[in-house]
Order: structure tokens, then sequence, then C-alpha cells
């Protein structure tokens, strides 16, 4: 059953959106005040113009799309696109996002496409919009529409421009009721087309978030601030031991505590529940539990872990055929390079832990939440409750970053699992210890690389194998796969596949392989060492060993590293990625010129003071988003500590929504990889992880940012012929080429090479001492 | 549970509260007050963090019984319903990401600058070293202070 979103707005109450005396809506309330509705909570349908958007008589716009904004501004991207489709100025538009009973399933936020594939729906739909508008102006006015014009919601009969209409006055409190076309929501289509870009004029523009003001001045409500009537605290007991066995609980040990309201379990799930927050801690840290240890170890100790992983039996990929002309282009080779890299798993470790409260009221399930793919939830919870899904819906809200970590929301999970068993309210969170041990990881890698350089230095083969500790990959709120499912002793029929990937590049290189496999660490389900989609799930890491090892192989041809890279991206070639190749000559050649490269081999002849520098660039791309990079360090050859003093971004995403929000986008993106080329660790011994804190798992700091970051935004379409280049989208791309060029830098400074991530002060001082320098 | 009276944001208020629960979940859950928020319980990242008498606290880890002095949030920086400098700053820069730590991030540089009004940049890394950003906002962070250590952010 899908309904009307006007009908649903005006029997739930949600139409609460409140406009300022300067006519800006202002969606944060309308989000908070959603729990007025009292269900049921069918989905929108997106074969209906009026799911996606709302004129006001005051002629403003409602905007209403299936996604969700971590942090990247996509809201504000949206706004732009839709307007300037509909013809509306930005400020008199809001938008609301991927709440499930409001919005249409878009599918929330995950892979970088918001802009790339769910923008398209958006601007055919306002589009469309704006053709249906000027047909009832047609018909007002008795003038063929090609007689109208149409600039900022007012419709204007060219000749007599006395003759003139705003988008409130025709439709203002009414519905459009135009039905679209389409398979499924990003299908979405009227029959208007959308603008070329040259007739875009908002979009390119750099408003400023419209999310940032209730950031600063604390005023927005995010989901960690929801407080319902009768409402009670959750916290979870998280077994000591991976793969530990509940024996017995206690609850004597916390039934005379100040609040208690239960004790909520089963199988080896346990939570306590109190009338207050700080009750509910402290009842979680007092409950007397008895747990089982596993027979055999969950996992090799942290410091074991790649050479566990080398040993394993694959779970899925396998080494591509022998390859004859592989092995003669090996054992033909003037020189044979090999490397190994190691990238250990690295957490999400969000600055808030994971948090929800649900609603039981009515018979309905509520859940108020930041998860990123509010949708997948909504379909898991009903599922994980036995309840039918129009029953249960998802509000979503602001909350600490995603990145993949809500995409495996358990708090969702398990405050409506305790909201239904106690027929209250609740409000779950996860303390520090929980979320940094127990939330998703971005998995393990362990990479074998060989190369062959003919006589001339040319690259005439590589050899690229993987190893990712990636079985159990989560990543869409499968009722079977969040913790509180798998702790109770549901299992999916297997593990996921995960994937191990393969390098991301133009090369061209006349004979290549690239094998790349998945194994498993010993204990698959309940394990604080699930992985998941960790900011492009496998980028960084495969990135990581690619783009070192094209530079280990430029230093074994004696070349300069960005001339080594061009020669690779401009060899002739038959294959038909030429566009592709095209744009990322042009963003190493831009990334070049920003920083100033000095053409020379690596490593630089070694200074003689304490502080040495160096530079270093990598280079790749995500789906049709082109990025090159260039870090500049300063290495304290006494402390082993790694500066990256300068940063340098060329970036090519096809057409820019908005460029201020793109570059915080890029700039932020590499420095979340910097942390992770730098600090981030998990590490665990043979029973647990003890990586429980800041202290535990180092993160990036403020001691670590930048003196300086360029960031070139290059709109690269090598063909002058066509201008209309796509949004290709943003976001992961940047994070992956980061890693690499840092370690190329560390070794252009010093001569040394590091290929275990990540580079902390110890593991660089003796790897420098360990080479003498 | 005994009552405990604070003064917060220049208004006084008394809670019926045991005495020892972190001051935190005092203004979030009985001032409902938002700005300061948990991020770790630890008093590591700063996401909590107040001022109280001038000093950047997190209240996270700091009792309820023992705050003596006035308590300013992020709510409370804000005079005649104009935004305070780095408030200010921080939407000219577009720091903010997802946003959930600049509480502790604008509270930490108001205490620093309340102190030293024009830091050299080693003194704002060193002054907002403990105040994590998992967005790594770090550089447009360090930016927006300077904005307001140099004037800029003063309109």
């Amino acid at each position: 059953m899908t309904i009307q979103r006007r009908d649903f707005l005006k029997t739930s109450g949600m139409l609460i959106v409140s406009f300022s005396a300067a006519g800006i809506a202002e969606p944060l309330t309308a989000r908070v005040v959603a729990q007025a509705a009292a269900g049921p909570y069918p989905d929108p349908d997106f074969r209906k113009l009026d799911s996606w958007i709302v004129i006001h008589e005051n002629n403003t716009a409602t905007f209403y799309v299936g996604k969700t904004d971590c942090g990247q501004g996509t809201g504000t991207a949206f706004r732009q696109m839709m307007a300037d489709e509909l013809d509306i100025a930005y400020d008199k538009t809001t938008c609301i996002m991927g709440s499930t009973d409001v919005t249409v399933d878009q599918g929330g936020s995950g892979g970088s496409d918001a802009i790339q594939v769910d923008g398209l729906p958006m601007r055919r739909v306002a589009a469309e919009a704006r053709r249906v508008l000027l047909e009832m102006a047609s018909t007002r006015f008795s003038t063929p529409v090609d007689q109208l014009t149409v600039s900022a919601a007012v419709i204007t009969v060219k000749s007599d421009p006395s003759k003139k209409v705003t988008y409130g006055e025709l439709i203002g409190g009414k519905r459009f009721n135009v039905a679209l076309t389409g398979g499924n929501p990003d299908g979405a289509t009227g029959v208007a087309k959308m603008k070329s870009v040259q007739d875009l004029h908002i979009v390119g523009q750099s408003p400023q978030r419209y999310d940032i003001p209730a950031k600063v001045d604390g005023s927005l409500k995010w989901a960690v601030d929801v407080k319902l009537p009768g409402m009670v605290h959750a916290r979870n007991v998280k077994p000591p031991v991976a793969g530990a066995k509940l024996i017995r609980i206690d609850e004597s040990s916390v039934r005379n505590l100040p609040g208690f309201v239960k004790v909520v379990t089963k199988g080896n799930y346990v939570a306590v529940v109190c009338e207050r927050e700080e009750q509910a801690i402290n009842a979680s840290r007092q409950l007397k539990v008895d747990w089982e240890k596993p027979a055999t170890s969950p996992f090799p100790a942290s410091e074991d872990l790649f050479k566990y992983m080398r040993a394993a039996t694959p779970t899925s990929g396998a080494a591509p055929a022998a390859n004859p002309n592989l092995d003669a282009a090996f054992s033909g080779a003037a020189k044979v390079i090999e490397a190994e890299y190691d990238v250990p798993f690295q957490g999400h470790t969000a600055i808030g832990p994971a948090h929800a409260t649900a609603d039981p009221s009515n018979g309905q399930m509520t859940i108020y939440s930041n998860d990123m793919k509010s949708y997948g939830m909504r379909t898991g919870v009903a599922t994980f409750l036995g309840m039918p899904p129009d029953k249960v819906r998802v509000v979503w809200m602001e909350g600490p970053q995603g990145y993949g970590r809500t995409a495996a929301d358990d708090a969702g999970f398990e405050a409506a699992y305790i909201a239904k068993e106690i027929g209250r309210p609740v409000r779950m969170q996860w303390m520090r210890n929980e979320e940094t041990a127990w939330d998703t990881k971005g998995p393990a890698f362990t990479f074998k690389m060989r190369g062959a350089l003919d006589a001339q230095g040319n690259l005439a083969a590589c050899d690229y194998n993987a190893q990712a500790a990636d079985s159990n990959h989560l990543g869409y709120n499968e009722v079977n796969t969040v913790l509180i499912s798998q702790l109770m002793g549901t299992r999916p029929a297997r593990a996921a596949a995960g994937s191990a990937g393969s390098p991301s590049d133009m090369y061209v290189i006349p004979n290549r392989r690239n094998a790349s496999q998945v194994v498993s660490m010993p204990l698959v389900w309940e394990t604080p060492l699930r992985t998941g989609n960790l900011r492009d799930p496998n980028g960084p890491q495969i990135t990581f060993a690619a783009e070192s090892f094209i530079d280990e192989l430029a230093a074994a041809a004696k070349a300069d590293p960005l001339a080594f890279r061009m020669k690779l991206l401009t060899a002739a070639t038959t294959d038909d990625a030429q566009f592709k190749r095209a744009r990322s000559i042009a963003v190493v050649k831009a990334a070049a010129e920003a920083y100033g490269w000095d053409s020379r081999p690596s490593p630089r002849a070694r200074g003689t003071g304490a502080i040495l520098t160096g530079r270093g660039m990598a280079y790749t791309f995500r789906s049709q988003t082109v990025v090159a990079q260039i870090a500049e360090v300063e290495v304290n050859r006494q402390t082993g500590h790694v500066w990256v003093k300068r940063l340098v971004c060329a970036h090519d995403c096809g057409l820019v929504i908005n460029p201020e929000g793109l570059r915080r986008t890029i700039e932020n993106g590499m420095l979340h990889s910097l942390s992770r080329a730098l600090h981030e660790e998990v590490q665990f011994d043979t029973e647990k992880v003890t990586s429980v804190d800041w202290v535990s798992h180092p993160t990036l700091t403020h001691m670590d940012a930048p003196a300086r970051i360029d960031v070139v935004i290059v709109n690269g379409d090598p063909n002058p012929k066509r201008p209309d280049l796509p949004h290709y989208g943003a976001g992961e791309t940047v994070c992956k080429p980061l890693l690499a060029a840092v370690a190329n830098a560390i070794y252009d400074a010093t001569g040394v090479r590091l290929r275990r991530i990540p580079f902390r002060d110890a593991r660089v001082l003796a790897a420098l001492k360990a080479a003498g320098v | 549970m005994s009552n405990v009276t604070l003064k917060v944001n220049g208004k006084n208020h008394t809670v019926d509260i045991d005495p020892a629960t972190p001051l935190l979940y005092i203004l979030r859950n009985d001032l409902d007050l938002q700005g300061p928020r948990f991020g770790c319980g630890l008093g590591q990242c700063g996401a909590c963090t107040v001022i109280i008498d001038g000093v950047a606290t997190r209240s996270c880890v700091t009792p309820t019984s023992n705050v003596k002095g006035e308590v300013t949030t992020l709510e409370g920086i804000a005079t005649d319903g104009k935004l305070h400098p780095l408030q200010q700053a921080w939407i000219d820069e577009q720091v903010p990401a997802c946003g959930f730590c600049q509480n502790g991030q604008i509270m930490t540089a108001k205490a620093l600058l309340d102190k030293n009004p024009k830091p050299t940049d080693a003194e704002i890394r060193d002054g907002m070293a403990r105040t994590l950003c998992r967005c790594m906002t770090y550089y447009r962070i360090q930016a927006a202070i300077k904005r307001v250590a140099t004037g800029k952010g003063a309109a």
C-alpha cells in the first residue's frame, strides 16, 4: 500500500515545517516532531511526483529525498540540483532526508553515489514539476508554454510581463497528482528532460551548508538528543571474550540498584535497562554474568595476523590460471622486483558510539537513528521483530560520522528489541570501549607484488596478489548480520563472500595478473573483527600496495616516480578506456603543477639534519572520478615521527555541484586516510580486541594537521565538443591514494620503504635504525 | 539522591540527583542542553567539553558534586542573539563535517582564546591537541581559530 504525501502530511501532523521570517523552511524541526505520527508507515510511492516535491502557498518548496547526509553536505547539493531544475531560488527550498515513512527509498547513503546516481532522479522529478507548472500557467493564461518564461518560481508571459503567476499561486497547498515512471526510485522520471549543464546556474555555486549553523550554536536535535515520555536507558553487557557463551546471569547483583528496570537477554545477548542513563551505565558494570570461553581462540593475536593470513586457506576467490605470457615476461626480465605489504584491521571508531531510541507506541515501532542506511534498518528491524514492514519506520537524524559504520547499525536493532520487550521507549547507547572494540572493521590485507622491468627500465609485467580478511563483511543492516542477532544465535546460511579487489589505475602494462582472495578468521560470527564498509571498503589498502609498488618500480628503474607513471598512462594501447585515461593524465599533471614537482628519481640525497623532507605521489580512480595526490613529509630521524606538512589533491569528478563543499570533502577524506596511514590499527590478543579507547586506538589529532592543503578541482573532459560531463560523485576516491603518497614521500626523504601500515613513530624509527639512517 | 544547585549559562538550576553523576548527564538529561555530547566517557576526546570558570572542562569525567563555579555550554556563548565570533568563524570556514565533535572544538578554542587571544600556529595546535575529530576537520578548525585570532572573524 502506498499513500499520497499530502494525505500523509495532513493526517500525521508531519506538516510542521516551520518557516522563518525570510521564508526559509526549517526541516530540522519537522524531523523531531515526526514522532507525532501514529502509523502505520507505508512507503511513499516513488512513482508519484507528490512524493518528491511539495510547493507551499508562500512559493517555497520542500524536497523529499531518500538519502542521508553523513557530513559531506549532500543535502545542500540535492537542494542545489533540484532548485536548479525546478527554477526556484536555492534559499526558498528545503530538503527532508532519509526517514522511511516520508521519503522514497533511495537506499540511504553508501558508495559515494549520492550525487552520481541518486541525484539523477532528483533532477528529473524537479524538471517534471517545472514542466507541470508551466502547463498549468499555460492553461491559466491561454498561452502556449513556449511563450512563457520562468525565473525564481515565477512564470511570466513573454509578450506581456504583467501576466505572471507564482508556483505557490498555481499549486501551493495542492497536489500535483502527476504519475512518474521508472522501475525503482533511482529510475523515477517524468516526461521532462533535465537541463543541459550550460543551463544550470545554482549548480556550480557554493551556498553554505544549511545544516552548519544549528551544529555550531547547539540548537540541532541529533539522534542522541531524542527524549520521549516514559523513556528508559539501556546499556549492553558484551561477552568479555570473543565467542564466549553465556552461562548465567545473577540479576540480584543489580536488582536493588537505583532506577533498575530489567535485564534483557537472549542467547549471548545481554542488556540492562534503567530509568536514568547514569544508572544504566552503573548497572551494566555491576551486573554479574558468568561466561564460558570458547574451546579455541577466535583469532590470532594481532602481532601474528599477517603470518596467519598468508598461511590461511582462502574462503573465496582463486588465483587466475597460469599465464604463459606473464611467466615469460618475468623470466625474460632485466630486473624483477618483489615486495610484500600489510594493512591491519582499522576501525570506524566513530567519535560518538552507536546509539538509537526506539518507541513502541501504538503497536508500531519508530526508531530515531543516524543510520546512513535507514531503509535497510527499517526492513531489518521488521524482520527481526516479526513485525509487518509498514509498522516500522526509521526517522533519520544527524549523528557522528557514518563512513560505513551505520550500515551495520546495531544500536537501532537493540533499542527496538528492548522496546518491544518492555513496552516503553528505549534509548540505547554503546560505551567507548564497546564501540572501539566491537564496531565494524575495515578488512586487513596482505599483498605480494612482483614486477618485471626490461633493460630500458620499462614495466613489462606486474603480478598482484591480495589476501583480505573480509569473510564476514556486513553492510546493509541484514537482520542476520547485526551483532544482537548473531549473539542471539541467528546466522546467515554462509558468510558474505567479502572481497579483496584489484588496483584502480589506467596504466598500460603489457602483462598483468591481478589475483585476490578472501581469508577468514577462525571465529566468523559474534566477532569484534567483523568487517564492514569503511570509507571505500578496500580501496585505501589496495591503493597503498599498488601505488607504493609503482614507486618501488620507478626507483628500481631510476626514474622520476611521476614520469614513470606518465609513461604508463601515455603508452600506446588499444583498450577502450581512453576517456578515463585522458582524465587521469590531466589530474596527474594538475597535481604536479600545483605542487611544483621537481623531476628526479627517489630517494633524494639524504639531508644531514634531524628532519628529513621528501615528496611522494599516488594516483587512482573510483568509478569515473580520478584523483592524484602529492604529500610532502618531514621525518624526524631521532624520533621516527612523520609530519605531513603539505598535501595536494587534483580531483576530477565531472560536474561539480558545490565547489566549496567538495573542497571540504576532499580535505577531510584525505586526512581520514592520513589518520589510517599514521596511527590506526586494531590490536587484539587471542581472546579479545584490546583497542578500546583513544589511547589504545590512536587517531589523527590537531598536531598532525598539514600546514597547507591545495585542492585543484579539474573538470577535465578532454573532448571540448562534449561539455555536458555528468556529476560522477566524490567522497571515497580521495581516501584511496593518500597512504601510498605518504609512504612514497617517506621513502623519498629517507630511502627507507615502509610496507606496513600504520607509520607510528616507533615503527618508523625502527625502520630508520635498521637502515642506518 | 540529593538536591544539587548548578549555575549554567547564567541561570540557577536545582536538580535531585546522585551527586557523583558526571556533569554531562545532568546537563543533557536534566537541563535539556545538547551542546555537550558523549564521545568517550573517559575525558579523552573532548566532545563533552564545557567551560567552568574559564577552564575547558570534560564534563563526562567531572562529578557534578565537584562543580563549584558557573558552567557555560555551547548554548551559552552567543550574546544578545549574536553568535560568538568562533561560532561565526565556524560558519564562515564551513568547518563541520558531521559536526558531532564541534561542541568540544569550539569550547576548547574559546577557552584557549580567552586566555591567549593571539596564539601562534603552534599554540593553536598544542591547545587543541586533545580535542579529537573523526571527520578530520582539523585543518579548517585551525583556519577558523586563526580567523578569529587575527580579527577577521569578529565582524
